[in-house]
């Protein structure tokens, strides 16, 4: 067991809970700035872009798999199917991709 | 402006985001008992962070001995994505809903559930997201114990394929609305290549893999609100 495991595991909780809850807790109402406003509609597709790539390259086993797997989810989201249905055709890309290739 | 405030709909919403929990808290399961904890132990960080970089991250300083302060910073730096992320869910949410719910809320506004919350038309009320809190929580410890207890059973041709299903996910979510609003599209491009930038150059020495994300955040929707922005009226905001 790691050195001082529950203060570790403590400390991780607490700054990860404070990080989420503080914005939550004290931004109440509609923000008055515009700019504000429009830069926040756009944070989660700038945050879910950056987190995907190049992330998912090396998420597999290799990053040729991985670019199947991301070809596949790209053409399928494109198509708009649901969550469970690109991320499972995904998967089954990458399998069927480290077999083959 | 409609409000999305149906438990039974949450709760519908969270299980495709709790099976794709079960593979990657099933991964941490497996690393943690190889880092020297528990099972016990694995589930407890589960349980308490809910978050899967943070935990990556914190199980490897634990590993190597790092001092609290350290733990600390980093995952300020790792997590602080979070903020952003709860301050635009602040922006989401029905009228009325307390401290209390959002002091509950707040401890699972994860990546994915705040994408879904997110891509809901209107504001998000306080059943609905109480309901899509219950799967990812459920997904996150079950398959940290299970990862934890099985090590590893499964075979490592179909962990190796696991390990995109997340970012399957978050394809699916992103894709659809860049398809049909160019500026969303471009923000999101922007963001793909900086973070892009960032990981392919020797900027990746002296940028950790959770301050880009930030980095590219504030960029991209920064450059977003100031280039595209967007009419009073919209029905999404």
């Amino acid at each position: 067991m790691p050195d001082r495991f529950l203060a570790q595991v403590a400390v991780m909780a607490v700054v990860t809970y404070l990080v989420r809850v503080i914005p939550l807790a004290l931004c109440r109402g509609q923000l008055k700035s515009r700019w504000v406003r429009d830069f926040l509609f756009y944070v989660p597709y700038a945050v879910l872009g950056a987190m995907t790539f190049p992330a998912v390259f090396s998420s597999t086993g290799s990053p040729l798999s991985a670019l199947c797997g991301v070809a596949v989810g790209v053409a399928l989201s494109w198509m708009e199917k649901g969550l469970v249905t690109v991320a499972l055709a995904a998967c089954a890309a990458v399998f069927l991709a480290e077999r083959l290739l | 402006m409609t409000v999305q405030n149906s438990f039974p709909q949450g709760l519908r919403d969270g299980i495709p985001i709790g099976l794709g929990y079960l593979s990657v808290s099933f991964a941490f399961g497996i690393s943690a008992v190889a880092a020297g904890v528990p099972v016990w132990g694995a589930a407890l960080i589960s349980m308490t962070n809910v978050t899967s970089a943070g935990q990556f991250a914190g199980l490897s300083l634990m590993a190597a001995g790092a001092s609290l302060a350290e733990q600390a910073l980093t995952q300020l730096v790792i997590n602080l994505r979070y903020a952003l992320m709860s301050l635009s869910l602040s922006q989401k949410l029905a009228p009325g809903i307390g401290l209390l719910d959002r002091l509950l809320m707040a401890f699972l506004n994860t990546d994915e559930v705040f994408a879904v919350a997110s891509s809901q038309p209107g504001l998000v009320g306080r059943r609905y997201f109480l309901g899509l809190m219950l799967a990812p929580y459920l997904g996150w410890s079950g398959g940290t114990v299970l990862g934890a207890a099985a090590g590893a059973v499964l075979p490592a041709a179909v962990r190796s394929a696991l390990g995109i299903a997340i970012y399957g996910m978050f394809l699916a979510i992103i894709i659809p609305p860049a398809k049909k609003q160019p500026p969303v599209r471009r923000v999101l491009l922007l963001a793909v290549a900086l973070s892009c930038l960032v990981a392919w150059t020797p900027l990746s020495r002296v940028v950790s893999s959770g301050f880009s994300i930030i980095l590219c955040t504030l960029l991209a929707a920064g450059a977003g609100a100031w280039l595209f922005p967007r009419e009073e009226v919209g029905e999404d905001a």
